[in-house]
């Protein structure tokens, strides 16, 4: 266990000293943020109301979408599992001692607590200043949404690892990514928020993986009762299924991977 | 006078000549891998399809959004998505100038006898791009079938210079955020939000926005005349955010105003290089 808090501290470290890149990436979150926040009052003043969600629903997804967006990674960047993979570094990281999914698994972790505190709390922060948010009222909720935020980045973590895995048989797992890089940011409803969907799309894209990462994070954070079970415990209850489902999938992927891997020569 | 010409002609043609050359070296580098190939330049489709389709479903909603309907909301998303991803195309791999400093690469460039922007924009030219701009141009021509344009030999001969001048502003923005690498290796995330958030806001009509954001995207950085004042010409819609309604007229002199500046910020940019030695 020491060694994994150990991984974690480093991956905490090593994104703090990137501190010129963390601020150029708050400043690009809070540009798309407000852009698409426009789109979403100019819509909303024709429509107040779409499938359950108003004006200051959709503009506080777009935020919380926005500050999940460093610290999920939806759009990249890979794990350098994948690298790793094609260039065949990865026969170091199964000489040691630990599980190979422990391992980037507590790397990614550390990654994502600071993104989502450098880079998720300034971006939000601006949100707020720019437009009118909901925010949840009692504490209690906060640390609903603080869960729901984790287990977003378990289940990201989890999906970003399956793609490099895929590059154990493929090679090369930029096809993967070049896919999945475009088409996750819209099941995750970061392009524009599942309920503006026709319903019997959202219901699907709502129940998929992806949805975990941002909508159902979104949804929980605005207390909202179009959540499984109809509140927030439903949407954590899903989130932790598909993060319990993915994570064993992983790890029973990362077996057969390291029993068929050949290194090539070099 | 004639050796001054010839050689004015060779200093323009030679940049060009060398970047044909350079991207074409690289298509048929790719080539060699076709099914690759083919699924990337297909899920680039998909991705400029979804980003137009939120634009659809935007629409679908509202029917009209400050006075502009569904397929004059295309038509601004469909010109949008077509001038980014040429621009894209041609200028879109300076955005790693930081890398180049990082590893040296600059420097390489800089002692090759061909301009290093045109190195640095050839450099891995990707034409999977092309998924961006056919998706992107079929929507357009489709919009602008379906608008109620009053159409005239002018309109018609404009178009392409209309097309042309967007590009050319979709580049100059590229070149303008790369530029900042040289100052600051590692805000390369901070030009994104002026080339794919440049194309996130032309992709809507500019009334929606606040009106400083929109004299902002007017006079600072001219991104109203990538999809928004063309679209006005074209329409032959007075301005709702009640900029004077010449300033359609100018989408070309910006273009090349704007392409200036990128050049003027590049040659700053470099004479200012230092290399990280390494």
């Amino acid at each position: 266990m020491r060694v994994y808090l150990a991984v974690y501290a480093l991956g905490l470290h090593r994104y703090s000293t990137y501190r010129v890149a963390t601020i150029a990436g708050i400043f690009t979150n809070a540009v798309f943020g407000a852009i698409n926040a426009a789109v979403m009052l100019a819509l909303f003043s024709v429509r107040p109301e779409i499938n359950g969600y108003d004006a200051g629903d959709a503009v506080t997804q777009v935020f919380v979408g926005q500050a999940l967006i460093g610290m999920v990674a939806i759009m990249g960047p890979p794990l350098e599992l994948g690298e790793r993979v094609r260039s065949g570094a990865v026969a170091t990281d199964m000489l040691r001692p630990v599980s190979m999914m422990g391992w980037w698994l507590a790397d990614d972790m550390g990654r994502a607590t600071f993104n989502l505190v450098f880079r998720g709390v300034p971006t939000f922060a601006v949100g707020l200043v720019l437009f009118d948010l909901v925010v949840p009222s009692e504490p209690g909720r906060w640390a609903i949404a603080l869960v729901s935020f984790v287990l977003a980045a378990l289940v990201s973590f989890a999906l970003r690892y399956l793609y490099e895995l895929a590059g154990f048989w493929l090679m090369d797992s930029t096809g993967i990514w070049a896919v999945a890089g475009l088409l996750g940011p819209v099941a995750a409803g970061m392009l524009i928020p599942l309920p503006l969907f026709p319903p019997a799309v959202a219901d699907v894209l709502r129940v998929l993986p992806w949805a975990s990462i941002a909508q159902i994070p979104a949804e929980v954070f605005l207390g909202k009762e179009s959540l499984p079970g109809g509140s927030p415990l439903g949407g954590l209850a899903l989130q932790a299924a598909w993060a319990a489902a993915l994570l064993a999938l992983g790890a029973r992927v990362t077996s057969h991977a390291t029993r068929k891997v050949v290194v090539q020569g070099g | 006078m004639a050796d001054l010409l010839a050689r004015t002609r060779e200093s323009v043609l030679w940049p060009v000549r060398a970047y044909v050359l350079l991207a074409w070296t690289w298509c048929r580098a790719l080539a060699q891998y076709p099914a690759s190939l083919v699924m990337m330049t297909l899920s680039t489709a998909l991705g400029a399809f979804a980003e137009m389709g939120a634009v659809f479903v935007v629409f679908g909603h509202a029917g009209e959004v400050s006075g502009f309907g569904m397929a004059e909301g295309l038509l601004i998303a469909g010109m949008a998505t077509t001038a980014f991803a040429c621009a894209d195309m041609v200028m879109g791999m300076v955005e790693v100038l930081g890398r180049h400093i990082r590893t040296g690469s600059l420097d390489v460039m800089l002692v090759r006898p061909v301009p290093p922007l045109v190195q640095m924009a050839t450099d891995r030219f990707a034409p999977r791009r092309l998924g961006r701009i056919v998706p992107g141009s079929a929507v357009t021509v489709v919009a602008l079938a379906a608008c109620d344009i009053d159409w005239s030999a002018g309109k018609v001969l404009m178009l392409p210079v209309l097309l042309v001048s967007a590009t050319a502003i979709g580049c100059a923005v590229w070149i303008i955020g790369a530029c900042l690498q040289f100052f600051v290796a590692d805000a390369r995330e901070a030009a994104n939000s002026v080339t794919y958030g440049g194309q996130a806001l032309t992709e809507y009509p500019m009334a929606i926005y606040p009106k400083n954001v929109v004299r902002a995207a007017t006079f600072v950085l001219p991104l109203a005349f990538v999809t928004w004042q063309p679209a006005l010409y074209l329409l032959d819609r007075p301005d709702p955010t009640g900029l004077p309604e010449s300033l359609r007229f100018a989408t070309p002199f910006v273009a090349v105003a704007l392409c200036a500046v990128a050049g003027a910020c590049w040659r700053f940019g470099l004479r200012h290089y230092r290399s990280t030695g390494s």
